[in-house]
């Protein structure tokens, strides 16, 4: 491990490996929790379906409302870009889609490298303003917990890694591919611990919002 | 044994014309990205240079970087500066054998001590490991290097075995198999990995050594600068497919036909660091990924141990999948463990609570 190669085959390796075990255990750990808590009986006649609004509403408040976009712009403009350029990155780039396939044994079509390039650039950029912003901004300066910060570090350094290895930027490229791959399971270990679980658990809580509503026969 | 005759006289006997000689020291030149102007300097000092003694260990090895030397078409000016550097030992290529072989290499060890140039083949059972497993005329491997270390100008490790450990060494390495650069620490080692190394940079740095009269500049692997200083991906004619997302799938598929990028096949350019790409093979004939394979990243160490040959460089190793699914099932029992407490604790709770009335509590106060 104490040379560029050794490294890049100990992240490769039984480092992937811990943080995977990490990853599942924790998240599966918190949704089984949530699941199984479920909710107080409600012994009330219902007046709708649950299902069916409960998906209807997963999706419609995906999209953000005209109030909101009016109050926070930034936030809705910005935020859709990063969280949009994230996942491509992280989805359609041919080499992860070769890591998905060794993990999950699936794959799918993937972008030309040069648009997942741009792509990531964009996306750099973008949380590079959501931090910017977040540092300016009084309010949300004040709310800021460590946590938040800590979350956006571990979300920026696998695109930052990510584009430094693809660009060769850093020699020898073991290296920089190894401390990419480092960051990612950096972000994987955090994950069942911080708010980055909203990945998940955003879109339970839209579901019971959807179904509770819907249960009431009101549209959400 | 060092003769009196110049480099320059012993390659007109062998008819090398001076056209060819100087093509052979502006491709040096440019090999070790020094200006053109250096050239005739270099075709000066080649010309005038004696032969250097060298003794050729070879120890755990295939005898594959020796074939890769002696098979690189003749007759090219690589060929003959090997012929005219004094090979005083080499138990491949040497006629003498058994006690006469060690004789003569003894006999070179004396004679040219402190001045002779030590190249080794092979990586070498390590000093904790037993020696049994690899000799030479009854002197473990060990001990045959630690001698002739001792006498040695500079030490030039040639091939992955030698500088890295190569197959030897790969998981679980049953013989203790070390590398040269594991056991001398006192002298100047240079490392010519790959498995085999292109037969120009073992006479590339043969003959900067002989102009120079110093080892080159060396990389992290003690690697010659001028050689691996670049990786395959970044000196690949393929790489603009790579750039375009243009990927072959399989070894017949229309990509592979077309000649785009072997990533997915397996390719290990992108994190090798070696010479193959702009010296090629078999004088210039091709390389690896121009014969439609992928690089196997065999100037890299533990390129045994990096995971299969035909999986892509993002591709994990070990069998994370496994993984994920006995860490979901221990984390989905934890989940349900916490949960079914929560609501015991809860049940209990309700089960335990004790009403207590108003003007009960009035009387209390």
């Amino acid at each position: 491990m104490s040379d560029p190669m050794g490294f890049l085959l100990w992240v490769k390796g039984p480092a992937l490996d811990g943080a995977l075990a990490i990853f599942a255990l924790g998240m599966l750990a918190r949704l089984v929790e949530i699941f199984m808590l479920g909710r107080k009986p409600n012994y009330a006649e219902p007046k709708g379906g649950e299902w069916g609004p409960g998906f209807k509403t997963i999706l419609t408040r995906s999209v953000t409302d005209p109030g909101t976009f009016a109050r926070a712009p930034f936030n809705v403009v910005v935020g859709w870009i990063w969280h949009l350029g994230f996942l491509i990155a992280l989805l359609l780039f041919i080499p992860h889609i070769e890591l998905f396939k060794g993990v999950l044994g699936i794959a799918w079509p993937g972008l030309p490298n040069p648009v997942v390039d741009a792509i990531t650039a964009i996306t750099i950029l973008a949380l590079i303003a959501t931090l910017v912003h977040r540092l300016q901004h009084p309010v949300k300066r004040r709310i800021s917990t460590r946590e938040d910060y800590v979350v956006w570090a571990v979300t920026f350094l696998p695109l930052l890694s990510g584009y430094l290895a693809y660009h060769r930027l850093v020699n020898p490229y073991p290296l920089i591919l190894g401390l990419h791959i480092l960051s990612v399971e950096l972000f994987l270990v955090v994950f069942p611990f911080t708010k980055l679980t909203h990945v998940f658990t955003a879109f339970i809580a839209r579901w019971y919002n959807g179904a509770i509503f819907g249960r009431k026969g009101v549209e959400s | 044994m060092a003769a009196s005759k110049t480099l320059g006289e012993r390659l007109r006997e062998h008819g090398v014309s001076r056209r060819g000689f100087l093509k052979f020291c502006a491709a040096t030149a440019s090999m070790m990205a020094l200006p053109p102007s250096m050239a005739p300097a270099i075709a000066a000092a080649l010309e005038k240079a004696r032969r250097p003694s060298v003794i050729w260990l070879s120890f755990q090895e295939c005898t594959g970087c020796t074939e890769s030397l002696t098979r690189s078409f003749s007759p090219t000016v690589e060929d003959l500066i090997l012929d005219v550097i004094s090979l005083d030992y080499h138990h491949t290529l040497q006629a003498a054998a058994g006690h006469q072989a060690e004789a003569a290499r003894e006999q070179a060890m004396k004679e040219n001590h402190g001045e002779y140039l030590l190249i080794v083949d092979g990586s070498l059972p390590g000093p904790d490991a037993n020696p049994g497993y690899s000799t030479i005329a009854g002197i473990s491997n060990y001990q045959m290097l630690k001698e002739a270390v001792a006498g040695a100008k500079a030490v030039v490790a040639v091939g992955t075995c030698a500088a890295f450990g190569g197959l030897p060494a790969a998981a679980p390495n049953p013989s203790g198999a070390v590398s040269v650069m594991d056991i001398v620490k006192d002298k100047p080692v240079i490392n010519v990995s790959g498995c085999p190394p292109v037969p120009m940079v073992i006479t590339g740095v043969l003959a900067q050594y002989l102009v120079f009269g110093k080892l080159p500049e060396l990389d992290e692997y003690h690697r010659p600068l001028a050689f691996f200083g670049q990786s395959i991906h970044d000196r690949c004619y393929r790489r603009p497919f790579y750039d375009k997302g243009l990927f072959a799938e399989s070894f017949d598929d229309e990509g592979a036909r077309k000649g785009w990028c072997l990533y997915r096949l397996g390719c290990k350019g992108p994190s090798t660091y070696n010479a193959c790409a702009t010296m090629r093979w078999n004088s210039g004939t091709s390389w690896p990924v121009e014969s439609g394979h992928p690089c196997l990243g065999c100037s890299e160490p533990k390129f045994w141990d990096a995971g299969g040959f035909y999986a892509p460089l993002s591709a994990p190793l070990g069998s994370p999948g496994n993984t994920l699914l006995a860490a979901g099932i221990a984390g989905a029992v934890v989940g349900g463990a916490a949960a079914a407490m929560a609501r015991k604790r809860a049940a209990k709770a309700e089960t335990e609570r004790q009403p207590v009335k108003i003007d009960e509590l009035e009387q209390k106060l």
